[in-house]
């Protein structure tokens, strides 16, 4: 396989370029870094500078492409840039101009990246033909025709001196001055149209018909969006390259996610994470020689995206684990009260004095539900330490004081969601348990009122209403299931 | 022919085979990441095996064989799973899934191969643009003969999607459309899916070397999504799709091999070229599709309303002469676009087809209505006062009759008007107390 070994080697060696100063600084890996934090030479500076910056405001642009759930639409306009720079090169001096010049190349990668935007809505309108096929369509056809055009271009003899492949591969190490400038000013310029669109990018992403409905043109926000994209991979691609630029545009974005549900803090958040990763992947591609830049900061975008998912503050995958757990619990302690209060039920109509010893044993709890010994034994104990229950001599688990408040709460929200039920929606007293088991922890504060206004006006006043149906647990419910039908008829 | 392009078989014919068989190759299992709106999977999974075969490479040290395969399939796999993972813990939406996982394996696998750049010779962007003009030069001695080494391979990896396609195409047509279906049928909608980014995989790492990345790419998703344009039955579309690939791998080639001459450079790209071509016949498809086309359907939209035209031309002229103005027969060109409130040149156009029938004559700057003209106006203005009298009963008010009347009048035929006859109470005039034209008075006479 000929092929497959020679490629990519591209995202540039620091060393290579830098070997010079390299040379003169001592070998330590400290030193280096050192000398390289306090940004002692002024290439290093330029490199991380950039790097910084474009992973900034690829960061912000990639929020709106991830929110209007087109996030490899930078992964279409990158490749679409390609056929735009060379047929500049190839025409411009046709119009008198410098085919080489940075200037014009950039002109073409606008140029083709814009009509690859307006491909992508085309092929969109296009009846069974999706957003993918789309994008993937724009992606290979334009890339395709920018191959075929670069090896025409490499044969004339200014081509090959022009550097084009660099659009293709880019060299992060080689970043120059100017190039940081150019990075510099794009990446205001985007600042810029972001602050002044926002409202209706905002609205673009989140509310597609609202903003119509206010007057916006959807095509037009799209190709403004898209425009950015744009914006961002002509000033990138040759800076880092194609698949770097997609990274950028698509981690930071995906990262910021899992911190917030706001779009403004989102936007910092992708900038904050897109330019940590170019300073510190430009930075460690600098100490460590044999790392090609470009892959370290697509692998710290990777690495900090991954910490993202895991511990992010709002959609994190350990916030949901813990969000969930604590419904969990929350749900579990909301039954073992309500479990004990119900089991001794009937006491409170033998005796006054015994209304409030409401104890059950630990046996009649586990056959109440379908929980396990150690899941329960754990609820007892969490239960315990709240104050809620305690173990009294006879080793039964029985309710205290504000134990038995609580409990009534719970039994009240349970029986008024289960006469709701029979009353309103027509379910079958043998059923309305179990459904008002699954809704009872979730009713606000304004539902009960609600709920209590509707029903409980021909209850008698005060006490909490009657459960509808026999007092059971899960494991003998089917026995009362029939006994309960054969009153109903 | 052959002498002019200076052709040969042993070098062009390769190079014109082994792109017919990567198209081919790349198209057939397109045709369900198409489907199942996963398209950029084929870009994805083409960059997400790069790790699988540097791994490979610094395991093994060889560049050919079977480990450069068992690398990009489990490569291939992990960035399925991956995806896969990161989409469901993480409630990350496709697309971003896709990019975090395609970028991160890629620069990985960059990372690796650079630490084995001392041991190979570089030349970047081969995986890029491909080699497909080298493939004839490394060859395999099989039998005798000498075959082209990724031309062998490639032949392998179609004849594994073909069978992969035809064996399981039960289970991808289901599961591509309803994979809760296929769960109930009793197989893994998952699986299938598995087994896809295998064969993706696969048909990825052999084109690479032959085509480079971008035409496999292209092959996977351009032509089913034209063929797709086309038509709305599986097995056609995977039929088409392939037909789409193997013509625009053999005009890419040959246009490869004539544009440069024209163009007085030396080469061009033969991947770049195909690449372009299968975009035109997407291009064509796009416009020129009988049911989906946008051509088509701008030329069917504007053939309605110059039937339309047509008929309401021969109408107005009609009610012109029943109106009856003493000696006012016909009426000029200016008139009649006013009225229609249509530009003079499609009324031209309209006039002229209607002269074409023999429904019109013109004489100097006037159109009149002939013997025949008339008749099939009359049947207009029948349908049309019919479907007004029927709306009336039917208790539609006064004002919206006219209106409705005006539109269904063009799509109604001798039987439905009779119906409608027979349907209202009073066959002789309309609601405006128009008379309605009868329809033997006016019907041609049988010759």
């Amino acid at each position: 396989m000929s092929g497959i070994f020679q490629c990519l080697n591209f995202a540039g060696q620091l060393r290579a370029e830098d070997g010079s100063w390299l040379l003169g600084v001592a070998d330590s890996v400290w030193v280096r870094l050192s000398s390289l934090l306090l940004f002692q030479h002024y290439n290093t500076r330029v490199v991380v500078l950039g790097a910084l910056l474009l992973g900034v405001a690829a960061g912000m642009v990639g929020c709106f492409t991830l929110l209007r759930r087109r996030a490899l639409v930078g992964d279409a306009l990158s490749h679409a840039t390609l056929p735009g720079v060379g047929l500049a090169f190839l025409l411009a001096p046709l119009a008198g101009l410098d085919g080489g010049s940075r200037l014009v190349l950039l002109a073409g990668a606008a140029a083709s990246g814009i009509a690859g935007a307006v491909a992508i809505l085309f092929i969109r309108s296009l009846p069974r033909l999706k957003e993918d096929a789309a994008l993937g369509i724009v992606l290979s056809v334009f890339f395709g025709a920018g191959v075929a055009l670069l090896t025409v271009v490499q044969q004339s003899p200014t081509g090959r001196a022009a550097g084009l492949d660099r659009y293709i591969f880019g060299q992060t190490a080689s970043m120059t001055a100017d190039d940081a400038w150019l990075i510099a000013a794009t990446a205001a310029l985007t600042a810029l149209l972001i602050a002044g669109n926002f409202r209706s990018l905002t609205l673009l992403c989140f509310d597609e018909g609202y903003a119509s409905a206010q007057g916006y043109s959807i095509p037009l926000l799209d190709l403004l969006l898209m425009f950015l994209v744009v914006l961002i991979t002509m000033i990138g691609l040759q800076a880092v390259g194609l698949i770097l630029m997609i990274a950028m545009l698509v981690i930071p974005a995906a990262a910021a996610r899992f911190w917030t549900n706001r779009l403004l803090v989102m936007l910092l958040i992708s900038g904050l994470i897109g330019g940590v990763s170019g300073f510190v992947g430009a930075l460690l591609s600098a100490v460590f020689a044999d790392l090609p830049s470009g892959a370290v900061i697509v692998l710290t975008c990777g690495l900090l995206f991954f910490l993202s998912l895991l511990f992010g503050g709002e959609r994190g995958v350990l916030v949901r684990s813990l969000r969930r757990r604590e419904l969990a619990a929350a749900i579990d302690r909301e039954h073992l009260l309500r479990g004990i209060w119900e089991l001794r039920e009937p006491l409170a109509e033998r005796s006054a004095a015994e209304i409030d010893r409401r104890a059950a044993s630990f046996d009649e709890l586990l056959s109440l539900r379908s929980w396990s010994v150690g899941r329960l034994r754990s609820q007892i104990r969490h239960a315990s330490a709240e104050g809620l229950v305690w173990l009294n001599s006879e080793g039964a688990v029985e309710l205290t004081r504000r134990g038995v408040m609580e409990a009534e709460r719970l039994v009240h929200h349970h029986r008024l969601w289960e006469l709701y039920l029979i009353t309103h929606a027509d379910v079958a007293a043998s059923r309305v348990d179990r459904e008002a088991d699954a809704i009872e922890h979730v009713l606000e504060p304004e539902l009960i009122a609600r709920l209590e206004q509707l029903l409980l006006q021909r209850q008698r006043s005060g006490g909490l209403p009657a459960s509808p149906h026999q007092i059971t647990g899960v494991s003998t419910q089917a026995a009362g299931v029939s006994l309960q039908e054969g009153q109903q008829s | 022919m052959t002498e002019l392009l200076d052709w040969t078989w042993q070098y062009d014919g390769v190079i014109l085979l082994t792109g017919i068989l990567c198209a081919v190759a790349a198209s057939l299992p397109g045709n369900f990441l198409v489907l199942r709106r996963t398209s950029l999977l084929g870009d994805a999974v083409s960059h997400a095996v790069l790790p699988g075969i540097a791994a490979a490479f610094l395991l093994t040290h060889s560049r050919t064989g079977v480990s450069l395969f068992v690398g990009a399939i489990v490569a291939g796999l992990l960035t399925a799973v991956l995806m896969e993972l990161i989409r469901d813990i993480g409630s990350v939406d496709e697309g971003a899934s896709t990019g975090v996982v395609f970028t991160t394996l890629f620069a990985a696998g960059l990372v690796l191969i650079v630490q084995a750049a001392d041991a190979v010779d570089l030349d970047p962007g081969c995986v890029l643009y491909g080699a497909l003009e080298d493939s004839p030069l490394h060859t395999w001695r099989a039998g005798g003969f000498e075959v082209p080494r990724v031309t062998l391979t490639l032949a392998g990896v179609l004849l594994l999607n073909l069978l992969f396609v035809v064996l399981f195409f039960k289970e991808l047509l289901i599961s591509s459309f309803d994979p809760g279906l296929a769960t109930t049928g009793g197989y893994s909608a998952r699986l299938v899916h598995y087994l896809l980014m295998i064969v993706v995989a696969i048909t990825a790492v052999a084109s690479f070397e032959a085509a480079g990345n971008i035409l496999v790419v292209a092959m996977f998703i351009v032509p089913p999504s034209a063929a797709l344009l086309l038509t709305t039955r599986l097995s056609r579309m995977i039929w088409l799709s392939a037909g789409i690939a193997a013509f625009s791998a053999a005009a890419g080639n040959f246009s490869a091999t004539v544009l440069p001459r024209w163009l007085g450079y030396r080469s061009i790209s033969t991947a770049g070229m195909m690449t372009l071509c299968v975009g035109l016949c997407f291009l064509a498809a796009a416009l020129f599709s009988p049911s989906a086309g946008v051509v088509t359907g701008w030329a069917r939209r504007l053939g309605l309303s110059l039937r339309i035209l047509c008929e309401d031309l021969l109408a107005l002229l009609y009610r012109r002469e029943e109106r009856g103005a003493a000696g006012v027969s016909g009426a000029s060109v200016d008139w009649l676009s006013k009225k229609l409130l249509c530009s003079q040149r499609l009324l031209l156009l309209a006039g002229w087809i209607q002269q074409r029938r023999g429904n019109l004559v013109l004489e100097g700057q006037i159109w009149r209505l002939t013997e025949s003209g008339r008749r099939a106006a009359a049947l207009l203005v029948r349908s049309h006062r019919l479907w007004e009298s029927y709306l009336a009963t039917e208790g539609v008010g006064p004002e919206r009759i006219h209106r409705q009347a005006e539109t269904l009048e063009h799509y109604t035929s001798e039987g439905l008007r009779n119906r409608l006859d027979a349907g209202t109470a009073d066959g002789a005039v309309d609601p405006h107390g128009s008379p309605i034209p009868r329809e033997d008075e006016f019907r041609i006479p049988p010759v």
